[in-house]
C-alpha cells in the first residue's frame, strides 16, 4: 500500500497505517507527522520525506526505512525490529531502547542511546555512520553503540563531550584514531582487539549492505571500546544486574 | 493575574525562522506555513511573529505596536506618547476577524520619532530614550503594553495557534528579509496576549523554546540595570539580558552567546589560551546572566539573526541553507515544508551560536 501523507495530520496517518493490513507499506511526502509506526509489529515500512518525532517509538518488530532524515527520538524505547535512516537523525535517537537495531547512515544529535539497556536475550544496538553529539550513551545500562565517524575530519573526536557519562552496562565502540577527551575514571577505554571487532562484525555487515559501505576497510580501522569500569562502578547505585 | 512561578502549566514550544541574506523580501505567508507544521508543539495559548524590513515607507521611525485593555488606557498612553514623541502616523493594526482568536485587546500602531527637545534634555542616546519610554509605559500605565518598538520591524502576537495568529494579523500582506515565529505551549506561566512571543525591545526580538531555570537570578540582575520584568514569562528576561549585553556593554553576539550559554568550568579548563582567559573573564564578569535550563532561541535584530541553544542542548534546533536563504526551526519538517530541497542542514551544538547577516551588513 502507498500512502500520500501530504497535508495529513499525524492522527490520520496513524489510523491509515493501523487500518491497513498489508505487510509492506510506503509513505510518501511525509512532513513532520509524529509517532509513525509506534508499537508496530512484523511489517515493512518505507518513508520518503521527513518523519516527525518519535518515529518507531516502542517498535516491536518488522522494519522501517527512511529515505531521508529522521527528527528527534527515533526508536524511542523500541523493543524489537530494525530502523534504517539514510540521512541524519536528531537528538535522543534510540532513547531507552531495550532491543532491536537502529542504523543511521549520517550524524546523530545529542543523547543518542541515552538509557539504552539489554533485556533477557535481547540486546539493543545502534550503529551511527557519521558522528554523534554530546552525551552519547548517557546512563547506558546495556546494549551496543557503534560510531563509525565516516566523513569526520581526521584527528577530531567522533563524539561530543560527556560520552558514556553515567554508563553502567553495555559497550560503546568508536572508530577513531583518538579516544574522547573527557572520560571519567568510571569508564574503561581501550583499543579494540580482534575479538572485539568480531563481536560487532554482524552489525557492521548489516550496515555496509544497507548503505553500501566497505566492510573490510571499516574492520581494519582502529576502534576504541568504552565500557563501565568494574573497579569503579555506578552499579551499586542501581538495582543488581 | 498570578506571576511567574505562581502558576504551572506543564509543556514544549516551537520556533521557526527564515532569513534572506540577499535582502530579498519574503512574504509572511512563508513563515506561517513553516510554523504551522509544528502545530502539536503548541497548545493554542500563544503564537507570534517578528518581521524585519516590513515598514520600508517608515524605515527611519520607531514602529510602536501597542495592546490596550480599553479606550481609557489608549487615551492615557497617547497622552504620554504626545508628550515624548512626534507621532507621524497612527492607526489600528489591520486584523481579520477569525473565531479562533478571541478576546483581542485594542491593537494600535504608531510610527514615531523622539521629540528633539525632550531627547536633548534627557541626555540619553535616541535608542535609550525610546527604550526607557517603553519600559515606563509597560511598567506604569495600566492596561497598556508596548510589545514592539523597533525601526522597520514589527511583532505580531496573540493568544492562539501561530497559524491562526498569522491569519488574524493578515501576515501574508507583509514582506520582510527576516522572520521569526513562535508557537507557544506555556510552561509555568499564564497564556495571555502580552505573554505570547516574540518579546522585543527596540529592534531586538526573541522567540524561545524552553524554560529557563535561572529566571529569578537573571531577573534580579537585569532589574538592577533599570529593566522591569512584569510580563509574566521567562522569555522577557532573555530579551533584556541580550539588550543589556549588546547595547549597554557593547559585547559582540558571539561574546553574548558565551555569557548566556557559558560552557562548564571543566570545559573551560580544557580550552587553549588565550581563548580560555577571555572566556573565563566573560563567565565571571557576567555570572548573573548565565541562562540555565533548556532553551533554544532565535534572536532577530536589524540586519541579522542569531540562533542559540543552551549549553546542554536540551531543546532541538536545526539550521539549513538554500542559496541565500537560511532557515531555522525546532524541527526539520518545518523547514522542508517551505523549502524541500536544501543545500545543507545541520544541528548546531549546545552553546554554539549560528549568526547570519545581510550581505550588505557583512560588507560594512
Amino acid at each position: 500500500m502507498k500512502i500520500d501523507a501530504t497535508g495529513m495530520e499525524y492522527e490520520e496517518l496513524g489510523r491509515c497505517l493501523r487500518s491497513c493490513t498489508d505487510s509492506h507499506v510506503q509513505i510518501h511526502n511525509c512532513c513532520g507527522q509524529r509517532y509513525i509506526a509506534s508499537g508496530m509489529q512484523g511489517r515493512e515500512l518505507e518513508i520518503w520525506g521527513t518523519p516527525g518525532n518519535a518515529l518507531g517509538a516502542y517498535l516491536d518488530g518488522g522494519s522501517i526505512r527512511v529515505h531521508g532524515n529522521a527528527q528527534d527520538a527515533v526508536g524511542d524505547t523500541m523493543n524489537a525490529g530494525t530502523i534504517w535512516v539514510e540521512g541524519r537523525a536528531g537528538d535522543a535517537a534510540g532513547y531507552a531502547m531495550r532491543g532491536g537495531t537502529l542504523m543511521i547512515r549520517g550524524d546523530v544529535g545529542y543523547r543518542a542511546g541515552v538509557h539504552m539497556k539489554a533485556f533477557g536475550d535481547s540486546c539493543a544496538s545502534i550503529v551511527i555512520g557519521g558522528t554523534a553529539g554530546s552525551f552519547l550513551g548517557e546512563y547506558q545500562a546495556g546494549g551496543v553503540i557503534v560510531v563509525l565517524g565516516l566523513g569526520a575530519p581526521e584527528g577530531q573526536p567522533v563524539v561530543g563531550g560527556f560520552c558514556g557519562r553515567g554508563m553502567y552496562g553495555g559497550r560503546i565502540y568508536l572508530r577513531s584514531t583518538i579516544p574522547p577527551r573527557d572520560l571519567t575514571e568510571k569508564i574503561l577505554c581501550r583499543r579494540a582487539q580482534q575479538a572485539d571487532k568480531e563481536a560487532i562484525r554482524p552489525l557492521l555487515e548489516q550496515f555496509c549492505t544497507a548503505f553500501d559501505e566497505d566492510l573490510d576497510s571499516l574492520l581494519n580501522s582502529p576502534f576504541w571500546v568504552l565500557e563501565p569500569n568494574p573497579e569503579n562502578q555506578y552499579k551499586a547505585l542501581y538495582a543488581p544486574m | 493575574m498570578l506571576k511567574e512561578g505562581q502558576v504551572r502549566i506543564p509543556s514544549g514550544c516551537a520556533i521557526s525562522g527564515v532569513f534572506a541574506r540577499d535582502g530579498q523580501p519574503i512574504s509572511g505567508e512563508v513563515i506561517r506555513r513553516s510554523i504551522a507544521v509544528m502545530h502539536e508543539r503548541s497548545n493554542g495559548l500563544g503564537g507570534g511573529f517578528a518581521g524585519y524590513g516590513i515598514y520600508p515607507q517608515y524605515k527611519n521611525h520607531y514602529a510602536l505596536h501597542v495592546f490596550y485593555d480599553d479606550m481609557t488606557a489608549r487615551e492615557e498612553c497617547e497622552r504620554f506618547l504626545d508628550r515624548h514623541f512626534d507621532v507621524i502616523n497612527l492607526s489600528k493594526i489591520p486584523t481579520r476577524p477569525t473565531p479562533k482568536i478571541k478576546d483581542a485587546p485594542l491593537i494600535w500602531r504608531y510610527f514615531v520619532q523622539p521629540l528633539p527637545h525632550k531627547l536633548a534634555d534627557s541626555h540619553l542616546d535616541e535608542k535609550e530614550y525610546v527604550a526607557r519610554c517603553v519600559i515606563r509605559i509597560n511598567d506604569q500605565l495600566k492596561g497598556c503594553y508596548v510589545f514592539s518598538c523597533g525601526k522597520n520591524m514589527g511583532v505580531f502576537k496573540a493568544v492562539g495557534y501561530p497559524e491562526d495568529v498569522a491569519d488574524f494579523y493578515r501576515l501574508e500582506e507583509y514582506e520582510g528579509y527576516s522572520w521569526t515565529a513562535h508557537g507557544r505551549y506555556p510552561t509555568n506561566t499564564p497564556g495571555w496576549w502580552g505573554g505570547a512571543h516574540p518579546f522585543a525591545l527596540l529592534d531586538l526580538s526573541v522567540v524561545h523554546n524552553g524554560e529557563i531555570s535561572s529566571y529569578d537570578a537573571n531577573r534580579r540582575a537585569v532589574e538592577m540595570y533599570g529593566y522591569r520584568c512584569n510580563l509574566l514569562t521567562d522569555t522577557e528576561v532573555i530579551t533584556y539580558t541580550l539588550d543589556y549585553l549588546l547595547r549597554h556593554q557593547g559585547l559582540t553576539l558571539e561574546e553574548v552567546a558565551q555569557v548566556v550559554a557559558a560552557p562548564f568550568w571543566s570545559e573551560l579548563a580544557a580550552m587553549p589560551q588565550p581563548e580560555q582567559k577571555q572566556r573565563r573573564f566573560l563567565r565571571q564578569m557576567y555570572s548573573d546572566l548565565l541562562i540555565t535550563g533548556p532553551f533554544s532561541i532565535l534572536v532577530g535584530f536589524e540586519g541579522g539573526m542569531m540562533a542559540l541553544n543552551d549549553r546542554l542542548k536540551l531543546r532541538s534546533l536545526v539550521v539549513a541553507e538554500r542559496g541565500d536563504r537560511v532557515y531555522f526551526a525546532s524541527e526539520e519538517a518545518a523547514i522542508r515544508a517551505v523549502e524541500p530541497e536544501l543545500d545543507r542542514i545541520w544541528a548546531p551544538n549546545g552553546g554554539e551560536p549560528v549568526i547570519v547577516r545581510l550581505k550588505e551588513e557583512e560588507r560594512k
